[in-house]
């Protein structure tokens, strides 16, 4: 399923336009995105949380050729599923 | 930030739209990813990431209160990965 499917459930129910639906979709998108941005968690209930944890720098390696080189820390977005989630994949 | 939250800005920043119809809006955006992970599809979602199952092992599990074996059965996990845009959003200097 992609970005487009989404819209398209929206406009059968909702009552806009395809090109509202996705318009709205990508709203969404960019709002996640920037409340994760300032580092800060999105709670969807029966869903999952999004959470951003920062790493801090380690030591990889090449494993093609074996090379050492130094992973910069970084921020990472986690997504840790909903017991709901978790239950209706099983299902 | 919480789904209600969400629901706010959004609906604050469509006026065409009522807070019902963003809830629904909302709402159908992440079941129909759910639904997408029930029927053994996936989602990807351009820009933000992709959401698919992994599979988990059966394990041998301890039940901590009596210390007693038992066996977890193997399922299905949803995972999430962030996409390119997302992650480097996450580390602009």
């Amino acid at each position: 399923m992609r970005k487009a499917d989404i819209a398209n459930e929206i406009f059968e129910k909702v009552g806009v336009s395809k090109k509202e639906a996705a318009d709205i979709v990508e709203l969404i998108l960019n709002l996640l995105k920037s409340v994760l941005q300032k580092g800060e968690s999105v709670k969807i209930a029966g869903f999952g949380n999004f959470m951003v944890r920062s790493k801090g720098a380690r030591k990889g390696r090449n494993p093609r050729t074996g090379q050492e080189i130094g992973i910069t820390p970084r921020r990472v977005v986690t997504f840790r599923p909903s017991q709901v989630f978790k239950k209706y994949v099983n299902q | 930030m919480t789904k209600a939250q969400i629901i706010e800005k959004v609906a604050e920043q469509i006026p065409t739209l009522t807070k019902r119809q963003v809830e629904i809006v909302v709402n159908t955006m992440f079941n129909s990813i759910r639904d997408s992970l029930h029927k053994g599809d996936k989602t990807e979602i351009r820009g933000f990431g992709s959401f698919r199952l992994r599979s988990r092992r059966m394990k041998e599990g301890r039940n901590p209160k009596t210390g007693t074996t038992v066996s977890v059965p193997a399922k299905k996990v949803p995972f999430f990965k962030a996409g390119k845009e997302l992650k480097e959003l996450l580390n602009k200097t």
